[in-house]
């Protein structure tokens, strides 16, 4: 067992999720192995985000485990997954637009830097210690995701290709050992979509294991080690690119639609 | 970063210490003084309701109850058991702390406004039991004998030397909520005001921050009622009740929410209005009040703080004009 944590960084068993009458994930299995870039692809509705929701804990399954090296997740909450390692950004831009674009990775800090209540309030040297700690970390990444210069600038004034920047270099300010991406190139132009593809390469490159919800199909199967197929809910293929690609069930589900 | 300049609270502060000064000088405004240590007294408890609102996004119904609480405590423990009045302070603060966490541990955990709702109830069950507990809190007639304040020997017994007791009071809890607000902590409460998932996904635990908020505000009521009651001397039931508790929260939606600046605005305006300048209205008071408040969220969406930057719009748009 001790080899499989070694493995993976995540792993489904049984996972199902369930809202009234709709089944929005059944009887979910799949595996992420460290280090590697894994995305989810399937049409509008099949149940990519909830299935990013309930591995981040902003609800529990109605079924079935997740594991996080090894260990059980399902029932914690989002923050406690937060602080054990798993990021994510959202479908639908979810900057803090009442803060500038530093202080959103620097939020994004959170989890290394801890604060109390009474230290900051007295303005204590060592709150004041960490707050130059937590800039510097975030300036940082700011130069890694190209958005040093627009630091002072207020988040929901750049254009979406900096917001979604800007989301993924908010979850890399906790040092995730796993982040996950939804739809980091929707809405995006070719020039942006290459910008953010090679970001997602080169945060890989770094170590990080990163899970992708995408549509753009050129991204998916540039940068991906393997592919999970989702329809309804359901895992209809999962593998390789060159395999998933051939996989005749996703083309007739996905793929077919669009050719 | 979000920056307080320090330069307006220098002003602000010289500005306290001349007051009694400059109301000592002019005999219109003599009693202005003893008005401004009420101003102080309901700042504190404003201060901290205004990170709950602004920055929590959490609205109390229930402030008039902690600061019940502290009065209360204070006032009993110092005139039948003789006990110091500094300790009782520190007593009324815990009690506070402790009360609020239980009343607003349970609703803060879920999504939504439910702290109105049980804060509401606690203010009205306080206010029954100050009614009440005849035997301690002297009922509907209240309770007299508070002894005053004093440390080392220096006593409190001017309306000038507790002016400058309860205004040391109120700026170091306005620094202090400023540094809070300027931390990480702040940081952490302007991202969950931003948005919730966001915040919780990045590991902010979003009901501890709202928790932690509602208990320090309900440590600085507690602190202000104790204030009150070496003041007054004197308290009785219906300083506490509903509609103190809603008048807070018209001082700090006079002042705008999203500053604490404001909520000092906002209760120094409310404060004089109610105990100087509406004193012959009477019951109509509430009236003026319901006006007032039509009046800002109409025309001041951010309250008086909004106010400068109202004015510097004018003046840009007059200056371009006349180019
Ligand atoms: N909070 C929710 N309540 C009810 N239904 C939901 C909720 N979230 C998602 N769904 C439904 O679950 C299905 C999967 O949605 P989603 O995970 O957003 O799909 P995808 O991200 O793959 O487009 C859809 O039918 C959607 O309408
Ligand atoms: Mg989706």
């Amino acid at each position: 067992m001790s080899a499989d944590i070694e493995e993976n960084v995540l792993e489904l068993q049984g996972v199902v999720v369930t809202f009234g009458g709709l089944m929005a994930l059944s009887d979910l299995n799949f595996k992420v192995r460290r280090g590697t870039i894994k995305a989810i692809i399937g049409p509008n509705g099949a149940g990519k985000t909830t299935l990013f929701n309930v591995i981040t804990g902003s609800f529990p399954p109605t079924e079935g485990t997740v594991r996080f090296n090894g260990r059980p997740i399902q029932h914690l909450k989002a923050h406690n997954i937060a602080a054990l390692g798993i990021s994510r950004t959202f479908q639908t831009v979810e900057l803090f637009g009442n803060m500038t674009v530093i202080e959103n990775v620097m939020l994004g800090c959170h989890t290394r830097f801890r604060t109390s209540f009474m230290a900051s309030g007295l303005a204590l040297p060592q709150s004041r210690r960490k707050e130059k700690q937590i800039r510097e970390s975030a300036l940082k990444i700011l130069k890694f995701i190209g958005l040093a210069d627009k630091f002072k600038d207020s988040a929901d004034s750049l254009p979406l290709g900096e917001q979604k920047l800007l989301e993924i270099g908010r979850a890399l300010a906790s040092e995730p050992e796993l982040i996950c991406l939804d739809e980091p190139a929707a809405g995006l132009n070719e020039t942006e979509t290459y910008v953010a593809s090679s970001l997602i390469k080169a945060i890989n490159a770094k170590g990080t294991t990163v899970l992708l919800v995408e549509h753009d199909m050129k991204v998916v199967m540039n940068i991906s080690d393997e592919i999970l197929v989702l329809n309804y809910g359901q895992k209809i293929a999962e593998g390789l690119p060159e395999d998933v690609r051939n996989n005749h069930r996703v083309i007739d589900a996905y793929l077919g639609g669009v050719a | 970063m979000l920056r307080i300049a320090k330069l307006p609270i220098a002003i602000f502060a010289l500005f306290i210490i001349v007051f009694p000064w400059i109301a000592r000088q002019i005999p219109a405004i003599g009693n202005y003084t003893d008005i401004m240590v009420f101003v102080g007294i309901y700042c504190l408890i404003t201060i901290g309701l205004s990170l709950l609102m602004g920055y929590a996004g959490q609205i109390s119904i229930g402030h008039a109850a902690f600061f019940g609480i502290g009065a209360y405590i204070s006032g009993v423990l110092t005139a039948k058991y003789g006990m110091n009045a500094w300790a009782c302070m520190v007593i009324g603060m815990t009690v506070a702390a402790v009360v609020a966490a239980l009343v607003g541990a349970p609703s803060l955990k879920l999504k939504g406004h439910y702290l109105a709702m049980a804060t509401l109830a606690f203010g009205i069950i306080v206010f029954i039991i100050f009614n009440e507990e005849i035997e301690w809190t002297g009922g509907p007639d209240g309770m007299s004998g508070i002894p005053g304040l004093s440390i080392f020997g220096f006593e409190f017994d001017s309306v000038e030397r507790y002016y400058y007791l309860v205004w040391g009071f109120v700026l170091a809890a306005f620094v202090f909520t400023v540094n809070v607000i300027q931390s990480g902590t702040g940081r952490a409460l302007r991202a969950i005001h931003a948005s919730e998932p966001a915040a919780s996904a990045m590991g902010v635990n979003v009901s501890r921050f709202k928790i932690l908020v509602f208990v320090y505000s309900a440590v600085l009521a507690s602190l202000a009622g104790s204030f009150y009651a070496h003041y007054l001397n004197f308290i009785n039931p219906s300083t506490f009740d509903l509609f103190f508790s809603i008048k807070l929260l018209i001082m700090i939606a006079l002042g705008g929410m999203h500053s604490i600046w404001g909520a000092i605005m906002g209760t120094g305006l409310i404060t004089f209005l109610s105990y100087e300048w509406l004193r012959y209205f009477e019951e109509f008071e509430i009236i003026v009040y319901g006006v007032i408040l039509l009046f800002v969220t109409v025309l001041l969406p951010d309250g008086l703080a909004g106010v400068p930057k109202i004015v510097k719009g004018w003046f840009r748009r007059k200056v371009s004009d006349e180019r």
